[in-house]
């Protein structure tokens, strides 16, 4: 039987910018998602020796970031009801056709549009985590982190068409595998 | 210069175009290639629907600092557990 191993000193690197993207997208805060995926590394490490090597680490991981959500969301609603202001045109002094209620709800066009970039994030993360790690830092620190094609250069201590060869064999792999659902 | 350019001479541009750093020169090259050739005209298309997705705002990353500060907080965590 093949068991999954876990290295916590990895992490960070391997997991983070997926877990935050997760995070983000159902929390909608960065401060609040960097809290929860810190509490989620270190939930992890507590309960390490119940690891039983079944699912891969990142499974693992993001199952702890859900319960980590849920509590989030039942503390913030247990504060909820204290500072609502509720519009109501409902007593009688101001009975009537109020033109504010027939404008259109804004949030609701683009609920379809922002659940589709919710997951687009996620998507990335996921195809990023199958490429050479190599290569993937090198996509992520030009694509998405905007570094100079220099100092990546440097920092790799590599040549510049060495350089894009690793950046071409990158995009083609992502491409690919973000083909299906979202290219 | 030459003034065929090969499919992989095109990718090559195709690529540094994506982060705008292909010269006027060649994107001329690129899109006189992509006239003809529809192998790389399907790269093309690929490549910048990828950059599109990959710079939409919505994809974030976690700064260096911060996962500095996180790993600092699990290494800790990790030598009083051993200890």
């Amino acid at each position: 039987m093949a068991t999954n191993q876990i290295d916590p000193t990895k992490w960070v690197d391997q997991y983070s910018d997926y877990l935050f993207n997760y995070t983000i997208a159902r929390v909608n805060d960065r401060e609040v998602a960097q809290d929860l995926i810190s509490e989620t590394f270190l939930a992890g490490l507590k309960s390490m020796k119940n690891f039983k090597g079944e699912a891969t680490e990142r499974t693992w991981l993001i199952s702890i970031l859900k319960r980590k959500i849920i509590d989030h969301y039942r503390k913030s609603n247990s504060k909820k009801g204290k500072a609502e202001v509720r519009i109501n045109y409902k007593d009688e002094e101001s009975e009537g056709d109020w033109l504010e209620e027939r404008v259109a709800d804004p949030f609701d066009k683009t609920a379809e549009d922002s659940i589709q970039n919710v997951e687009l994030g996620e998507a990335i993360f996921n195809c990023l985590s199958k490429l050479p790690e190599k290569q993937a830092r090198i996509f992520k620190m030009k694509t998405i982190d905007n570094f100079d094609t220099e100092a990546i250069c440097n920092e790799f201590d590599i040549t510049p068409s060495n350089f894009w060869v690793i950046i071409h064999r990158a995009r083609t792999a992502m491409a690919s595998c973000m083909e299906k659902d979202w290219l | 210069m030459k003034l065929k350019t090969e499919c992989h001479e095109a990718n090559h541009i195709c690529d540094k175009n994506q982060y705008k750093e292909a010269t006027f020169l060649e994107k001329v090259r690129l899109n006189i290639h992509l006239i003809y050739c529809r192998a790389c005209r399907k790269y093309s298309m690929r490549n910048s629907k990828l950059t599109k997705a990959v710079n939409n705002p919505t994809v974030q990353t976690v700064s260096t600092s911060e996962k500095e500060a996180m790993k600092q907080r699990l290494q800790e965590q990790l030598n009083s557990s051993n200890s």
